[in-house]
């Protein structure tokens, strides 16, 4: 009898699988008694810039703990690129296979110059002998002065992270996941103490990256998910209330009485 | 490749010696101590002025190992932020390892004449010597030994520690018990290695007595070797990519971790060359002033050293060797002149230095206190157009 049962969702997961780089599903944390995840299912797709949404407590900063390799789940899949299970591996497996994460709090080298700071995010040589004889080679210099470009931080290379602004501080974060060359980008909340112009600016950035690699942003500023123009998850007490454009999931009751209403 | 970079491969470790002001300045004082403090010793009258006595050359001697054992907690600390407070410990197995040697080596020139055992086992009525003893008759074996124990401990402690993502406060506090466990286990006899009174009454060093001015200054210019080589060989783990990653792990270790660095690797990695460098120190340490007893594993002693670093300035090595001679001049001073008076003022110095010189005593020079040459630079140039408009 559980045959005949078991491989009808079996074949609906492999087929939803097949095209996503990240596939959650079914995944459950309890943290003392709290249930910080409950049964949450959503996947994104290669190249897509997916906004996640909901208030505070809804379990956003778990669920990017659990894809990076921070928290375990209790129950649940999460597979990166349809194939590799995530919930086995630790933090420094995971950003190698080409997640990168960039935290709440902007966190970068303070002592460190903002060239060093690019520098160490440089994809390739983690082992520790690697980094001892390590030497700057011309394709990583490249690299790194593309990415100053690109983060707007070209005139302060030589400044230490720690004289920077606070929006430049997020910048300079979303630099170094770059340098990493993710295949896949978990932003949560860039533009937190932003001024309004950095704002913009930082969607503007977000969406420039976005047509590279997929991201994934998590956000309550509900002017900068519309200045990002994408899908929208909507998180709920642990679990996906409802999916889709900004207009259409505003429009949802239910996200009107839990959040948007409000 | 371009220029740029085949201009670093060709001079990498002259290019960043030269760049360091501190380290050219301390490896100079150490060639000059190396060279003059021994011939005003052996080949000035004493008569003149300039001579050196050999009490003074020991002590200066003495001082070069705990800069050592200084620059090891530097290493660890100031760039990596693991706050060791049993590095006493490494030390003290280093100089155990050339006690041992040393031990050896007095033959059949003990109280009781026994050509294999040293006086302690005979007291304890032993009839051959354990295991462990053997191979110390060898000199080469003892070194082997003075930095393999010690980095060998750090590994298998710094795993079990790092792994399980052990920091801060709680770190310090198991290093802490580690160096009290090995205080206990070295104080019992059945240990076999002297119990209480440790190592001691030692005769001579490949052949030269421990006596002679020349074997005293030999370990002098020794001290100064070893001191000179672990400057150059810290300085360079900390000019590198890996050194980088080290101070990224002491401001930002998560951000370390997912960025997809094994931390714990890199913390073990330098935690066990540190401890071999402590090793080192204990060994050169143990024939200058002749003994070595299980004292030198109190867990006060390991935090002295940190004082030390934490006066001369964190984070500069430099800083730690100018600390260590600080603190022990004015411990040699106050223990002679009113030894009552010692741990208040090394108290009071700890908390004058942590509360006024936050970057230690390197941290109130000028031209060592910024972090940069750029600020630096402002900062002279605003005071000279403020010197100007006055």
């Amino acid at each position: 009898m559980s045959e005949a049962m078991d491989i009808k969702p079996d074949a609906q997961v492999k087929s939803a699988r097949a095209e996503t780089i990240l596939y959650v599903d079914g995944v459950s944390v309890t943290f003392d008694g709290f249930r910080a995840l409950n049964n949450l299912s959503f996947y994104v797709e290669p190249g897509e810039l997916r906004a996640i949404i909901g208030p505070n407590g809804a379990g956003k900063t778990t669920m990017m703990d659990i894809i990076t390799g921070k928290t375990r789940p209790d129950t649940g899949d999460v597979l990166f690129k349809s194939e590799t299970d995530l919930t086995k591996l630790d933090e420094a497996d995971i950003a190698n296979l080409g997640i990168g994460r960039k935290f709440q709090k902007p966190t970068v080298f303070e002592s460190h110059t903002v060239f060093d700071n690019l520098l160490l995010a440089c994809s390739g040589g983690r082992g520790v002998f690697k980094a001892l004889f390590h030497r700057l080679s011309s394709a990583e210099k490249i690299k790194i002065e593309k990415t100053l470009i690109t983060i707007m931080l070209d005139e302060k290379r030589d400044e230490l992270a720690a004289n920077l602004s606070h929006g430049q501080k997020q910048w300079l974060e979303i630099g170094m996941l770059l340098m990493q060359e993710p295949e896949l980008l978990l932003v949560d909340e860039p533009v937190a103490g932003m001024t309004d112009s950095e704002t913009e600016e930082t969607a503007k950035l977000l969406r420039t990256i976005a047509k590279e690699y997929s991201v994934v942003v998590v956000e309550h500023d509900m002017e900068f998910v519309r200045d990002l123009d994408c899908k929208v998850t909507v998180l709920h007490e642990g679990s996906v209330l409802a999916e889709g454009r900004l207009d259409h999931v505003q429009k949802d009751p239910r996200v009107i009485e839990v959040y948007l209403g409000r | 490749m371009t220029d740029y970079s085949q201009k670093y491969q060709m001079t990498p470790v002259v290019g960043w010696l030269l760049k360091d002001r501190g380290g050219m300045i301390l490896l100079t004082i150490l060639i000059a101590a190396a060279i003059l403090v021994p011939i005003g010793n052996l080949l000035v009258p004493e008569t003149s002025s300039f001579h050196v006595p050999t009490w003074m050359l020991s002590l200066l001697g003495k001082y070069l190992c705990y800069a050592l054992l200084a620059l090891s907690v530097d290493l660890i600390w100031g760039f990596c932020g693991i706050l060791s407070l049993g590095h006493g410990a490494f030390f003290a197995l280093g100089g155990y390892a050339m006690g041992m040697y040393l031990m050896r080596q007095i033959g059949d020139r003990g109280v009781y004449g026994n050509p294999e055992l040293p006086d302690f086992m005979v007291f304890l009525n032993w009839t051959e010597l354990p295991w462990y003893w053997y191979g110390f008759d060898m000199f080469w074996f003892a070194i082997v030994m003075a930095m393999f124990v010690p980095g060998l401990l750090a590994f298998v402690f710094g795993f079990l520690a790092f792994r399980s993502r052990v920091t801060g406060v709680y770190l310090s506090i198991i290093t802490q018990a580690m160096t009290y466990a090995l205080l206990l286990a070295f104080f019992r006899n059945d240990m076999g290695f002297g119990g209480n009174n440790g190592l001691t009454d030692f005769k001579d060093l490949l052949g030269y007595s421990l006596q002679s001015d020349g074997t005293r200054a030999g370990l002098f210019v020794a001290s100064c070797v070893f001191l000179g080589i672990c400057y150059i060989v810290a300085r360079g783990i900390t000019q590198s990519r890996l050194g980088k990653v080290l101070i990224a792990i002491r401001d930002a270790e998560s951000r370390v971790r997912f960025t997809g660095y094994r931390v714990e690797y890199y913390k073990l990695f330098v935690f066990t060359i540190s401890a071999v460098m402590a090793g080192i120190a204990g060994a050169l340490y143990v024939p200058q002033v002749g003994i070595i007893n299980p004292g030198e594993f109190a867990p006060a002693l390991s935090i002295e050293i940190v004082i030390w670093v934490a006066v001369g300035g964190r984070g500069t090595l430099y800083g730690a060797v100018l600390g260590a001679f600080i603190v022990n001049y004015a411990k040699t001073f106050f223990t002679g002149v009113m030894p009552d008076f010692w741990l208040f003022f090394l108290g009071g110095l700890f908390i004058a230095v942590t509360l006024l010189l936050p970057k230690g005593v390197i941290g109130a020079v000028p031209a060592f206190g910024a972090p940069d040459r750029q600020s630096i630079l402002s900062s002279m140039r605003k005071r000279l157009s403020a010197g100007g408009k006055a």
